[in-house]
Formats: structure tokens, sequence, C-alpha cells
């Protein structure tokens, strides 16, 4: 008991718990460093990854969307605002279809509610706007960004066929 | 020539927070005042090549009692009209104690007294250490006195600790020293033992 | 170098401008200039890339890389030119001055944290012969200066008008004086074993091997002192003055830009200085470690920056290692075990130099 006692207090007098600690520490200073290099490396991403909204085509290039506003009640951020009209071919489809990039809170909600696959989120992530206006996605930048990804997209959702 | 130079500044210096540390009206302000006194004071003791005493009195007043002065002052909330009230009252009484000061620091001054030459200070080599000197006159010549002062001055403190050191009976503030000593072993024991059969 | 600037700059110039009578007091001042601006320069220097090796090192402790990006042309050099670039943006921003603030003093205490740390440097001794001001009482002079490091401190938190200000300047006024006793009974020890308060003196009181540097016959003093001069800057793990989980920043919270700049620069200063401090006072200062090999025995001032350098490593390393103490458990580290520690070593080393033990004091 006694030399107990009279060991702790050595121990503490010469810090030796400290420096185990110390050591430590010492020790992950030469560890490999598991930093990603950002804009040289990236991080893999998962073929569900929810990034910048698309809006898809048919592949004869009539646009999907049939203006139900399923995506635009399901949307919990209030972001999209669509507005719609009938064709003179008797189809109902979009006049407007926007998306408030500054309200979208990118919960995907919106591609699970379409019946049609329209509206998807795509893996792009980095975007940016330098004015308000630019985060607005109209839909005529909704369907460029579609046209423009429609391969990766449509891999991205034969892959996750399976699952749905 | 440098050093009359810089004995003035200082002494200007000195005279000047010295005034402002009973003039000003921030308290935090006079005792910050006060410290510049010191420093002050301390440049003409090194003038007069007393380095020691100077850098003690920057180290014990300036760096410990100044700090814990300031720490005090900071936490009272003055109220600088409630002491002004009684600023005619005590005026008469103050002016004669100011006169009293002044007429008998000029008496004193101006005869002459200091005047000799053994009052001029000695000029000292390079290698001339005030420290050293004032240790062999302190463990020499002054040596009961010095020991007799430490032994007061020690008595003082453990006096003013135990007067008020007083725990409340019901404090509840926990004790570091003990807390910091707890081993793993004191609180958590490791039990072997067998499987609990189903019966 | 300086003869070169004493013949090339100032000479001419004084020449120029200062009449006959006065021109070896201008020379003499101009000459302590040119050192006093190297010193600062150096000092300074060594503060911007601390602030740097600080983040690259904890980084790497918590597996991170720390900054690496900032570089000089486009070359990202492992991100050397992050201070610089830290240093523009701190003299940029603005300085917000609180209402309610005491503007005076809000204005100087930056400084008056600063001050002192810089001037400390005044008796540094770097290598034989090589210090600004060769003082007796040079020991005496970095005690009685850093504890002035302090007022900034309390200054700055009072003058802030905020209470999280106030309440670092409280804790800071209550730990700097604690550990400052600590310190200095550590530092009577040194002046006891050296028998000088000249800096200059220390280091030569240790010439010998390794074994008679000051570490060992004075270790508990060394311990007491580096870890009394963590307290004292301020550091974690006793960072209790600034401690942002719980009041913030203490005593910087109401500082912005380069005021906020300027009291950063005081603490690695500081850190700079007590790294520097332990270096001469207990491992030889400029001494070498392999005394009798031919080249690498010789002292040098190298020897003293890598021995500062590892001890400024040692401050991050310790604030990468260890939790924040508690206040209370603070005090009671600084007078109830640091202060009686120093006071029985003094004693015993007291006794080592009356008795004249070999190899350190005989």
């Amino acid at each position: 008991m006694v030399m107990q006692a009279i060991r702790n207090y050595l121990k503490s007098l010469f810090l030796l718990e400290m420096l185990k600690g110390l050591l430590l520490t010492n020790r992950y200073l030469f560890k490999r460093k598991i930093t990603v290099q950002y804009p040289e490396e990236k991080t893999p991403q998962s073929n569900r990854f929810r990034g910048l909204h698309a809006l898809r085509r048919y592949p004869n290039g009539e646009e999907r969307c049939i203006a139900c506003k399923l995506c635009e009640a399901v949307c919990p951020a209030v972001a999209i605002t669509i507005e719609s009209e009938m064709r003179a071919d008797g189809s109902r489809r979009t006049t407007r279809y926007d998306i408030d990039l500054a309200k979208c809170i990118y919960c995907g909600f919106c591609e699970e509610s379409c019946p049609v696959d329209s509206i998807v989120m795509t893996r792009i992530f980095e975007y940016h706007g330098e004015k308000k206006e630019d985060l607005i996605m109209t839909k005529q930048r909704l369907l460029e960004v579609g046209d423009r990804n429609e391969a990766q997209i449509a891999a991205d959702r034969a892959q996750d066929a399976r699952y749905r | 020539m440098i050093e009359q130079t810089l004995f003035y500044i200082a002494a200007a210096v000195l005279v000047f927070a010295a005034s402002a540390v009973i003039t000003v009206r921030n308290p935090v302000v006079a005792a910050l005042t006060l410290v510049l006194c010191f420093f002050c004071n301390a440049a003409i003791w090194l003038l007069l090549e007393a380095e020691f005493l100077a850098i003690v009195l920057v180290l014990v007043y300036v760096g410990a009692v100044m700090v814990l002065f300031l720490f005090v002052v900071m936490m009272l909330d003055i109220n600088i009209a409630e002491l002004r009230k009684g600023f005619s009252g005590f005026l008469p009484i103050g002016v004669t104690v100011a006169l009293i000061m002044v007429i008998s620091m000029v008496l004193v001054l101006a005869s002459g007294y200091f005047a000799g030459p053994e009052y001029v200070p000695l000029k000292h080599a390079a290698e001339y250490s005030n420290t050293r000197e004032l240790g062999l006159l302190l463990y020499s010549e002054y040596l009961y006195p010095f020991e007799i002062a430490g032994a007061i001055l020690l008595v003082a403190i453990v006096a003013a600790i135990a007067l008020t050191h007083r725990r409340a009976k019901n404090n509840k503030s926990p004790a570091p020293g003990t807390q910091v000593a707890v081993k793993r072993e004191d609180r958590i024991r490791l039990v072997k033992m067998k499987t609990e059969q189903q019966s | 170098m300086f003869e070169f600037i004493r013949q090339q700059l100032w000479t001419p110039l004084i020449n120029f401008m200062v009449p006959e009578a006065y021109q070896g007091y201008a020379l003499l001042t101009l000459d302590a200039l040119t050192k006093v601006i190297v010193v600062l320069v150096c000092v300074l220097t060594a503060f911007a890339y601390t602030t740097y090796a600080e983040r690259r090192i904890i980084g790497l402790i918590q597996l991170r890389l720390g900054p690496n990006r900032v570089g000089f042309f486009g070359f990202h050099t492992f991100g050397l030119a992050q201070p610089l670039a830290d240093g523009v943006k701190a003299i940029f921003k603005e300085i917000i001055i609180p209402t309610g603030a005491n503007k005076t003093l809000f204005i100087i205490a930056p400084v008056l944290s600063l001050g002192p740390a810089l001037a400390a440097w005044a008796v540094i001794p770097f290598s034989e012969g090589m210090v600004l001001a060769d003082i007796n009482a040079g020991l005496l002079y970095v005690i009685a200066l850093t504890s002035l490091a302090v007022y900034g401190i309390i200054i700055a938190g009072w003058a802030s008008n905020s209470k999280y200000a106030f309440l670092g300047a409280m804790r800071s006024a209550a730990q700097i004086v604690a550990y400052e006793i600590a310190m200095g009974f550590a530092l009577v020890g040194v002046l006891v074993a050296s028998g000088s308060l000249n800096l200059g003196d220390i280091v030569r009181a240790q010439s010998g091997s390794v074994l008679n540097w000051f570490w060992l016959p004075l270790l508990p003093l060394f311990l007491v002192y580096y870890i009394s001069g963590v307290a004292e800057t301020n550091r974690a793990p006793f960072d209790v003055v600034e401690g942002e989980t719980e009041i913030v920043a203490g005593y910087q919270v109401e500082y912005s830009g380069m005021h906020f700049a300027i009291f950063f620069m005081a603490e690695y200063a500081n850190m700079i200085l007590v790294s520097t401090l332990t270096a001469i006072m207990f491992w030889g200062g400029w001494l070498s470690p392999f005394q009798g090999v031919p080249v690498l025995g010789e002292p040098h001032i190298l020897w003293l920056l890598a021995k500062a350098a590892f001890f400024l490593y040692l401050f991050l390393w310790i604030r990468a290692t260890f939790p924040r103490y508690r206040y209370d458990q603070i005090m009671r580290l600084g007078w109830k075990v640091f202060i009686p520690i120093t006071i029985v070593w003094i004693v015993v080393v007291a006794g080592l130099v009356v008795s004249h033990i070999p190899p350190w004091f005989n």
C-alpha cells in the first residue's frame, strides 16, 4: 500500500504518464495521412449521389416531364415551381420548371416521386452562382444539364434499377 | 550629459504620472499610471547604477503587487459622485497636510545637506555588479536585521493565511488534490467469473 | 555584416547630419539599432513560421496535412507562404472597437503584451559574445519582463467591456501570478548553481559534456520551469485564459484584424522566448552535446537554435496531446506542487554547491 503510494508519487513527479501520452501522439506524427487533396484527388462517388438536378428526355427528344407536380408537392423546402399548359396534341407539358438551389436541401424526394423518371439528381456537385439568379435553375438549364449528362444518368439509373 | 537628459525625462514623466494617479477619475487608469510611476522610478535607479533594486522594483511591484491591485480595482464598482461628496469638507485638512509636507521637503532639500560630494553617486567599472555588492552587505553586515525582517514577514504570511483561510462548514467544493490522485484501481475492480448457467 | 553597415550606411549619414560633438553617441545608438532590428526581424520571422509549424505539426499528429496550399508564384511549396497570406489578411481587416470599451486602453493593450515579449530578447545571448546587452542582472531582467506580459491581457480583458474578456483577464491574472513564483524559484536554482545572473555566464558555467549541463542536477527545476513557461504563455493545456470552448477566446474576444494579430505575435514571441531560455539555462545554450568531437564539438549558435527549436516543438506537441486543465487543478499545481518542489530543490542545489559535488560544482 505504502509502496504503491510512493510509486504513484514518483510516477507523477517524473511525468511518466505524460511521457507515455506524448510518445503516443508522436507516433501518429509519422503515420500515413488520410487527407484527400481535393482538386487533384477526389473521393469515389456513389451512383445514388444527389448533386445538381437535371430534367431528362425520351430518346426521341421529347421531354419526359408531364407536369404532374408530384415533385412540387413533395418538396420539403418548397424549392420547385411548376406551371403547365395543354399542347396542341392534347398532352400536358410544363411551361415553367424552376428549382431554387438556394432553397433545395438535396433530399432527392423529387426524384423518388417522379413517375416518369424526368427530374433526376446528377453527380455534379462543383457548381456555383455569382448572383442569386444563377442559383435558380430554369427548365431550359435543367434540360441542358440532362442533355449533357444523359449517358451518366442513364447508367446510374440502370445500375440502381434492381433495388427499386 | 545624456544621463542628465534621461534623468530629467524620467523625472518629468514620474511627476506627471504621480499627479495623474490622484487626479484621473478612472481607478483602473489610476492604477496603471502608478505602474508608470514605478517604471520611471526604476529608470532613475538604473541611472544611479542600482540595477538590482530597479529590476526588483519592476518585478515585485509592477509584476505582482500591481497586478493584484488591478485585479481588485477592476472588480470594484466605484461611484465617483459618491466619493466626491465630502470633497469640500476635507479640503482644509488636505491642504494643510499637503502644505506641511511641501514646506518640510523644501526645508530639507534646500538646507544643502544633500549637496556634499559624498552624495554624488560613484561611477563604477563595467564589471561592477550591484547585485553582488548588495548580497555581500546583506549577508554579512546586515545579516541579523535581514533575517529578522524575513522571519517577521514569514510570521505575517502565516498569520494572514491562518486568519483568512477558513472553510465554510457546508463547503462542497471538490479537493483537486485527491481527485488528481485517483487511479483506475481505486474505482474499478476487474472480476473474473464463470458464465452463469441457465437453470 | 554589422561592420559593413556601420561603415557604408551610418558613418556617412552621421557625418552628414549630426554635429561633431554628438557623433560618437549617434554611432553608438545607430549600431545598437541595427542589431535590435536584426534580432527583431529574426524573432518575428520565427513567429510567423511558428504559427505555420504549429498548424502543420498539430495537423500531422491528427492525421491531417495542415495548410499546404498557399505558395509563391503558383507553386505550392508545402504552403510556406501561409504566414504571409495570414499577415496580409490581418492587416486589411477592420479593427472594431466595441461600444462602451475604454478606447485608449483597448488600443494600448496589445502593445503592452507585445512590448515585454520583444524587449526580453535584449539580454538573450545567442552565442559567445553575441548579445544585444550583456548586463549583469540579465536573469532578473528576463523574470521582470516576463512578469509584465500579464498587463496586456488584464487590460485587454477589462477595456473590452465584455464578460468573456473579463473572465479571461481574471483567470489570467491569478494564473500568471501563481506560476511566476514557481518560475522565479526555478530560476533561483539556476542562479545558485551558476553563481551568476548573467545569462552568458550561466551558459559558460555549464561547459563540459551533456552531463555537465544543468538539466541533470536541476532536473525538477527544469521540469517546473518549462511547465510554468507553458502556463505563463497561456498555451494548452493551461489555456483557460482563452478557453475557446468555455469563454470563446477570453481576452481576445473583442479584438480583430491587426490588433488580434499582435496578441498572437506576443503569445508566440513569448513561446520562442521560453524555449530559448530553457535551452540557455538548462541545456547548455550554444554548447555542443558532442564535447571533444572535432567539428561537431564546437560551440555554435546553431546548437542554441536547434535546442530552442526542440522546445518549441515540445510546446506544439504538448498542445496536440493533452486536454485542458480544470482551473482549480491549475491553481493547485502552481501553488501546492511546483512551489514546494522548487523550494526543496533550491536547498538541495545549495547543498550540492557548498559541498562541491563533481562533476557539476567542483
